[in-house]
């Protein structure tokens, strides 16, 4: 289910509204609070949700996860580095609560020097492969890993 | 010329019975359009259903001791030092208004009501007139600059909503009091009497137009306030996960990614997104 406000927390800072990737929480031009313009286009990405001081917006997760009645909530708290989850079903039993880093260095010290990074080679820009590639899909190692490679096989169907 | 009680004046012109019994008018109004406004907005049933329903989750019972303790942190905190607001600009401003508007009110009563003569101490006209110009300073401040429309949405300062209804009424009536008191005392006419015109339109859509403005949110937002301290200190949190101390071994063996990424003592990781203020257009 989309996101919604709830207009008692709200202070229209206008977080949502910044981050939203599909630029639908806009601020209401009667009570100067954010509101979900066009619900039908949320994606439920949560953004906002974890952006909004005041934790005035909340989704209805998924039923795949939590049974219909549930609530998840979130609260991201950037000075300590984590984020908590709790999932809680409709008659409060099963409480579920989650804590995990989301980083492992203070915001803004591990900003990549591409400019100290050597430029790439006429080569590499005419190759078909992006910047880093070879490196990053591990082709360095021999060649791209697969299943095969691996070891492992397909499985038809649904897996869990 | 501002140490002269403008409310002496206009008394010359306006028997007082008629200035008190407007005043008193304006008081009955503010009542009515707040209570119109919570039958209409629900808002109380609101709070009422919520408390219910959060009664299930909480994990303490809070004592008389407790509630007074949460509204007095509400009141110090919330009230006289406007916390709420996140953008230190805004409540700077905030605070201007507010203030500036408790002082113009107290001394419209006071002027009315107990010293409605040119005899009236001089500081407490002073105080009217700086009052006015309080509410002016960080009305004007928040019209031009702060409000989000401008701010963030991208609109010209010009264009107006019914949102507008309560910071225009409000900045009305101060302006057009504070221009009208010094025209008079200038003895500027016909001026002064389009001014007392003006500022008496403002006043009335003021007061008169709370059920459409936000007006009553000076009664509504201490008392969202005080529940949010209240679903903190009893435990119920609407919901939402407690984040606990990072540093304690019981919560890191809880959640062993923690002092695995983290080490055992997390640092402080300062702003991220919250860095820059929010600018969208």
């Amino acid at each position: 289910m989309p996101t919604f406000v709830y207009m008692t927390r709200c202070d229209g800072c206008g977080h949502c509204v910044d981050i939203c990737p599909s630029d639908i929480m806009h601020i209401d031009t009667t009570y100067r609070r954010a509101y979900n313009i066009e619900p039908s286009m949320c994606w439920e990405c949560y953004s906002c949700v974890k952006a909004c001081p005041q934790h005035a917006i909340d989704v209805r997760g998924y039923a795949d996860f939590a049974p219909l009645g549930h609530s998840v909530r979130v609260d991201r708290d950037e000075e300590k580095g984590v984020i908590a989850w709790r999932i809680k079903s409709r008659n409060g039993e099963i409480d579920l609560n989650l804590l995990a880093p989301i980083t492992t260095k203070p915001w803004g010290t591990a900003i990549p020097q591409l400019k100290d990074v050597p430029a790439p080679t006429q080569e590499q820009r005419d190759s078909q492969q992006l910047y880093n590639e070879p490196k990053y899909i591990r082709m360095d190692d021999g060649d791209v890993h697969t299943l095969k490679s691996n070891g492992l096989e397909m499985k038809k169907g649904v897996t869990y | 010329m501002f140490a002269s009680n403008p409310i002496a004046d206009l008394a010359t012109i306006i028997p007082l019975d008629v200035i008190q019994g407007y005043v008193i008018l304006m008081f009955i109004l503010v009542v009515g359009g707040t209570i119109f406004d919570m039958i209409h907005k629900k808002s109380a049933q609101y709070f009422f259903a919520k408390a219910k329903a959060a009664e299930a989750s909480r994990t303490r019972e809070l004592g008389a001791g407790d509630k007074i303790g949460i509204a007095a942190s509400t009141v110090a905190v919330d009230m006289i030092t406007s916390g709420e607001f996140c953008n230190p600009k805004r409540r700077v401003s905030h605070l201007f208004t507010m203030y500036g508007f408790i002082l113009f009110l107290l001394t419209t009563i006071a002027l009315v009501f107990a010293y409605p003569t040119q005899e009236a101490p001089g500081i407490v006209s002073q105080l009217w007139h700086l009052g006015a110009a309080m509410v002016m300073f960080g009305g004007y401040w928040f019209w031009f600059f702060i409000r989000v429309d401008v701010s963030a949405e991208g609109v010209p300062w010009h264009r107006i909503v019914k949102a507008d209804l309560f910071i225009l009424s409000l900045l009305g009536t101060t302006t057009f009091g504070l221009v009208w008191s010094i025209l008079h005392s200038m003895g500027v006419a016909p001026w002064n009497t389009v001014f007392l015109a003006l500022f008496i339109i403002s006043a009335t859509a003021l007061f008169g137009g709370v059920y459409w403005s936000k007006f009553a949110h000076m009664f509504f937002k201490p008392a969202a306030a005080f529940n949010k301290r209240v679903i903190k200190a009893d435990g119920s949190r609407e919901n939402l996960p407690e984040l606990g101390d990072l540093t304690d071994p019981e919560l890191q063996k809880r959640f062993p990614d923690i002092p695995e990424y983290m080490g055992s003592n997390p640092p402080n990781m300062g702003l991220g997104i919250k860095r820059e203020p929010p600018r969208h257009y």
